[in-house]
């Protein structure tokens, strides 16, 4: 038995596939959910009443205050308790995209709120109604804002995928686990999840850089 | 007839403190109005006030007969729905310190946008009209640049075009040459004076005194939340009736 590090990467080619598959779909459905909620997060945050924002205040702070992996094991553990019972996978997909939304929704605060104020009086002035205002005017330089640091939240939550090993479900890094136990690699299998992780992140960063450059306003 | 724009006793606060007590303004089609005085005297904020910028807690504004913001009914004073006051607001053209140009769009794209959004033009009529109003205020050459490739100057009369292709019944200018380096300011007052000979009705506020004693037909002095005292430019410069108006002017350029 003289097998290579390529000969067992061959042989646990299907496994690590699936878990890269897991993973992928962890972070995709975990930056989608938590964007849209994010958004709306954001939006509640600069423009709800009083209350809303208080309550949305108190769920940003507590959520960004509290360690992701923390949110993990609870919507895994505890959630089960009070009768909602969801799998490994719902589970953490679950904690991750309301920790992407409370960070998104910050993203989404800071930007609308660093629009100046003349931005909104001059459409006012022109006759724009609020949704018109925001739809043409304050949403696009808003997106523009948040898009580097969105970028960032997106890596995060591809990172934060790894975590979800912990309660179980077989995404790259479980899969990674389960193959250096039998094969002992622990350095190359590490190495090799590593960079796959890296080649995601990087695609990742790539691509927001190129949509900065195609959305950039002249100046 | 109808006055243009009837201001009568306007009042507004900030918290407890009021920076309009009082203030009563007729002003008929076509006038040109300048409004001179220190800061924090409530010229701005009486500017504002005309398109609902600032909430106002006390009298009427009215253009055309129509009463701007607030509607009373049963003794009972309120705020207009928010679509109202919109197209209120579109009865007036503003033009501010800042210029506020909206910065993710092309010169065009800016005066366009209230066309096509509120007037509900195709994008084809706001083109012809944002051409022939940036050609007005000479920039037609520069139509597809944006807000962060002009001159403060060139903003400015941008957004004048902006303003004024929306077809106000009234322009409003918030100190509009401010925040303009000395040698871009005279661009900017020339086009205003061009909308001024075109029978623009205007109301200006300005620190350029030999601005408003050219163009204005009437000059009003604000002083305190009041206005102190109001006439023709000629009398108003050359001969002030109230010490304050004296003195303000002595402490402010006529070059």
């Amino acid at each position: 038995m003289d097998f290579s590090f390529l000969d067992q990467l061959w042989l646990a080619r299907i496994p690590l596939l699936k878990g890269l598959g897991v993973s992928v779909s962890i972070s995709l459905l975990s930056i989608v959910v938590g964007t849209v909620l994010g958004v709306f997060v954001g939006l509640a945050l600069v423009y709800g009443l009083r209350p809303v924002k208080w309550i949305v205040r108190g769920y940003t702070d507590f959520i960004r205050g509290t360690p992701v992996l923390v949110l993990v094991l609870a919507s895994y553990y505890v959630l089960s308790t009070i009768g909602i019972d969801l799998g490994p996978f719902q589970a953490g997909v679950l904690a991750l995209a309301v920790f992407c939304s409370s960070h998104v929704g910050e993203l989404v605060r800071g930007a609308l709120q660093s629009i100046p104020k003349g931005q909104t009086e001059a459409a006012k002035a022109i006759g724009l109604t609020f949704a018109q205002t925001f739809a043409y005017v304050l949403g696009p330089q808003a997106l523009r804002q948040a898009l580097p640091a969105w970028v960032n939240t997106a890596a995060e939550m591809v990172k934060a995928s790894t975590l979800l090993s912990i309660i179980g479900v077989s995404e790259l890094l479980l899969r990674t686990q389960e193959v250096i136990s039998r094969t002992f690699m622990s350095l190359e299998f590490y190495f090799f999840a590593g960079f796959l992780y890296f080649v995601i992140n990087y695609g990742i960063e790539r691509f927001g850089r190129y949509v900065e450059r195609k959305t950039a306003v002249p100046s | 007839m109808t006055n243009l724009l009837e201001i009568r006793d306007l009042h507004k606060r900030y918290g407890t403190v009021e920076v309009l007590k009082g203030v009563d303004c007729s002003m008929r089609q076509g006038e040109v109005i300048s409004i001179i005085g220190s800061s924090g005297s409530g010229k701005t904020t009486m500017l504002r006030c005309i398109n609902m910028l600032e909430e106002f807690q006390g009298g009427t504004i009215a253009i055309d007969g129509q009463e701007i913001g607030y509607e009373t009914a049963g003794g009972a004073r309120r705020r207009k729905p928010e679509r109202e006051i919109a197209r209120q607001r579109a009865l007036t053209g503003m033009a501010f310190q800042q210029f506020n140009l909206f910065p993710h769009m092309t010169a065009a794209a800016n005066v366009m946008l209230g066309l096509v959004k509120v007037k509900k033009m195709s994008r084809d009529e706001a083109m012809v009209l944002a051409e022939k109003w940036l050609d007005r205020v000479g920039l037609l050459s520069r139509k597809d640049h944006y807000p962060g490739q002009l001159s403060g100057g060139q903003q400015q009369r941008v957004a004048i075009a902006r303003a004024i292709a929306m077809n106000p019944k009234l322009m409003l200018f918030d100190e509009v040459t401010s925040a303009l380096d000395p040698e871009l300011v005279n661009e900017v007052l020339q086009v205003i004076k061009g909308l001024a000979e075109d029978g623009m009705s205007m109301l200006i506020v300005t620190h350029e005194m030999r601005f408003a004693y050219e163009v204005s037909s009437r000059v009003i002095f604000m002083n305190q939340g009041r206005i102190g005292e109001e006439g023709d430019p000629r009398e108003m410069f050359l001969k002030p009736k109230t010490e304050r108006l004296a003195e303000f002017l002595k402490t402010s350029t006529f070059n």
